[in-house]
């Protein structure tokens, strides 16, 4: 696999997933909270990638 | 003050737990009956190692005279027995040239601080905390 996007995506699914289990007992919460921060993570990636794509290397 | 043979029994349980937490991601947390928090770590984390591997990245040099190297060693080492396991048997030789070799090295890199997170979380799960 070499998509960007996909490695970003599986990377901020795994973070997400660990962060939510070590924060929260219950899997309702768990599931909203891995959700919200697997959100932000590629939603804040799609926004930065676009704020940098002007600059040159 | 001297502690007692009770907190002392439990503080070296402590320890060993600790030691369980970071040679097996997810160990602890089974151990301390916490089983589906503990087989997630037990699945993800290796998952996420491997993943890493699998996409050329580099497990790390213990290189004193490069000290962002050396931290990143540091952090897959956190990683415990599957490091071990990895490096034995000749994987993270990493391939600069590929696309993906940073990438797998985040991956390397994060599987083993997460890995550091889980051996505290299971600190504070047997010390009452959580």
């Amino acid at each position: 696999m070499k998509s960007h996007f996909l490695l970003m995506a599986l990377f901020a699914f795994f973070v997400s997933l660990v962060f939510a289990v070590i924060a929260k007992d219950d899997l309702r919460e768990q599931l909203r909270l891995g959700g919200l921060m697997l959100a932000g993570f590629v939603a804040a990636a799609i926004v930065l990638g676009w704020l940098m794509y002007p600059f040159p290397l | 003050m001297r502690a007692s043979a009770a907190e002392q029994t439990q503080s070296g349980g402590l320890v060993l737990l600790c030691v369980a937490a970071w040679l097996v991601p997810g160990a602890a947390h089974l151990w301390l009956g916490r089983r589906s928090k503990g087989v997630i770590f037990l699945v993800a984390l290796p998952v996420m190692f491997a993943i890493g591997l699998a996409i050329q990245g580099r497990l790390m040099p213990f290189d004193l005279s490069e000290p962002l190297v050396c931290l990143a060693a540091a952090a897959n080492l956190g990683m415990g027995v599957v490091y071990f396991a990895a490096s034995a048997l000749g994987y993270g030789v990493g391939d600069v040239r590929a696309v993906t070799y940073e990438y797998g090295n985040a991956f390397l890199i994060v599987a083993g601080l997460l890995n550091l997170l889980v051996v505290i979380d299971s600190y504070d799960v047997a010390v009452g905390r959580k």
